[in-house]
């Protein structure tokens, strides 16, 4: 009886955290759009529900009532198997995720590793599918996908590198503990922008969106998908760009604190500071969406391997060197 | 110039001048309409769905005299015509293929008497193509319908014809 309480104890506590996750990533889905569209002064999807706020409820439902076609010459288990896995994995990393002081699924001392690790092994959703489907638009955007995330993944981590220096813990809790005085944004701002930007690549978000650059690869590795595995590719994109979003608020702009320690600003409750500090990244992330154009292949790797590489590492030599000197190394 | 190109990459001021144009431009006006709810404006000269006219007093116009038929480039047209007891030439079939119109207005423009012409609706979208094989009664039907719409686009077009 005992271990049937905690497995439904465990799996209530899940479900009140997925639920809410997949509900937000439809209602960013709209929010995208919507930004986008107003960006373009269009008005954007706006006649399901209230300013066509359930738009994505009823893309979804278009979705699972369409026909599911498998091509006759793909793999077909791993085709089947890359969109589930790129759910599955854009969505357990939400475990680690800190909503406020206690209120995180998962408190685990290795957090930060643990969403690296996760989002490393998003690229296999990708590869696979883009391989299984056994077309070339799909494989060469595979390709491409998978050199753009790894070589971006390398200089996310040195930038957490930078944060971890200035914390002395893998914890995501005591990463926003540790900006309480400070968020890290203010003295690693270079730092935040290369996150920001390398994420963007990390997700495949314009301008780093050449694994679906629809002028060149039609769709890239979702080429030969089509309905809920379609649907389900397209969850986990928007879910990981969430993560990213959530990620860069708790590294750098200081989790579920309120900007001001003041009266009225602590008595909102710490996931709505959080949530407000998601929707202000994701926000930029459609502005950017809106407003840039693609880059070229050679560009996006000469950015990635050039330029953010080893400005984030003078940066971390530059961060380890002031706290040494200073005396200022966090005790662990 | 060089340096100044050096701080324009490094501080990103193309990207965030054009990061700040886009945020000024979600707060102008929008520059599309709202479609099913409102629409744009149609020329009286807008070339949409066919219409058969009457005369006020309820007698159809067209005099089956074929012009349309013959000038149809798409050969969309069919009419089939009977001499009627006063001795009047009529039609007993008149049929459009909506399929095969290209709705370049010819047949209006052939018209002696005014009787067919193309009005401004363009929202007759059908689920089976059975029900784009306009005939008579469906013509003559939609000339009733538009009639005051069809009158004024026709008196406000009369000085360029």
């Amino acid at each position: 009886m005992d271990t049937f309480n905690l497995i439904f104890n465990e799996v209530y506590k899940i479900l009140f955290l997925l639920i809410p996750v997949l509900v937000s990533v439809a209602m960013i889905v709209w929010l995208d759009r919507r930004v986008w569209a107003f960006v373009q002064k269009r008005q954007g999807p706006n006649v399901v529900g209230p300013f066509g706020l359930l738009q994505s409820l009823a893309d979804a439902l278009k979705y699972i009532f369409k026909e599911i076609i498998i091509p006759a010459s793909s793999n077909k288990i791993i085709f089947i198997l890359a969109p589930i896995i790129t759910m599955t994995l854009a969505l357990i990393a939400w475990a680690v995720i800190p909503f406020g002081e206690n209120q995180v699924l998962a408190n685990i001392n290795v957090g930060i590793l643990y969403i690296f690790a996760v989002s490393s092994l998003g690229v296999y959703g990708i590869i696979m599918g883009g391989w299984a489907s056994n077309s070339k638009y799909p494989f060469l955007g595979a390709i491409r996908s998978a050199a753009q995330m790894v070589s971006y993944e390398v200089s996310i981590g040195i930038i957490i590198i930078n944060v971890l220096l200035c914390v002395g813990s893998l914890n995501l809790s005591d990463i926003v503990m540790a900006q309480q005085n400070m968020w890290f944004v203010i003295p690693l701002f270079p730092m935040f922008v290369i996150f920001f930007i390398s994420s963007l690549a990390e997700t495949n978000r314009p301008p780093f969106d050449l694994p679906e650059a629809e002028a060149e690869l039609v769709a890239g590795y979702q080429t030969e998908y089509s309905g809920m595995m379609y649907a389900m590719f397209w969850l986990g994109e928007y879910a990981n760009i969430l993560l990213m979003c959530a990620l860069g608020s708790i590294l750098f702009l200081g989790g579920w604190l309120s900007p001001i320690d003041l009266y009225p600003f602590n008595l909102i409750p710490g996931v709505f500071w959080l949530i407000f500090k998601i929707l202000f990244l994701f926000i930029l992330f459609a502005l950017v969406k809106a407003v840039v154009p693609r880059y070229r292949y050679d560009q996006l790797m000469r950015l990635g391997w050039k330029i953010f590489l080893p400005l984030s590492l003078t940066y971390v030599i530059l961060t380890a060197s002031y706290l040494f000197y200073f005396n200022l190394l966090p005790t662990i | 110039m060089k340096l100044t190109r050096f701080f324009k990459t490094v501080f990103m001021v193309d990207f965030v001048t054009g990061l700040f144009i886009g945020l000024k431009e979600i707060f102008k006006s929008k520059k599309t309409i709202n479609y099913p709810f409102e629409k744009g404006k149609i020329s009286p000269r807008y070339r949409g769905e066919h219409a058969l006219r009457r005369y006020p007093n309820g007698e159809e116009r067209c005099i089956a005299c074929k012009l349309c038929e013959a000038v149809c480039p798409a050969q969309a047209i069919t009419i089939e015509s009977t001499e009627r007891s006063d001795g009047s030439r009529k039609t007993t079939r008149y049929d459009i293929d909506m399929m095969k119109c290209i709705y370049c207005g010819l047949c209006e423009e052939s018209c002696p008497v005014d009787a067919i012409v193309q009005g401004p609706n363009f929202e007759f979208s059908t689920e089976t193509r059975e029900e784009l094989y306009y005939t008579k009664e469906k013509l003559l039907d939609n000339g009733d319908r538009w009639e005051n719409i069809l009158a004024a686009n026709i008196k406000s077009d009369n000085p360029y014809r």
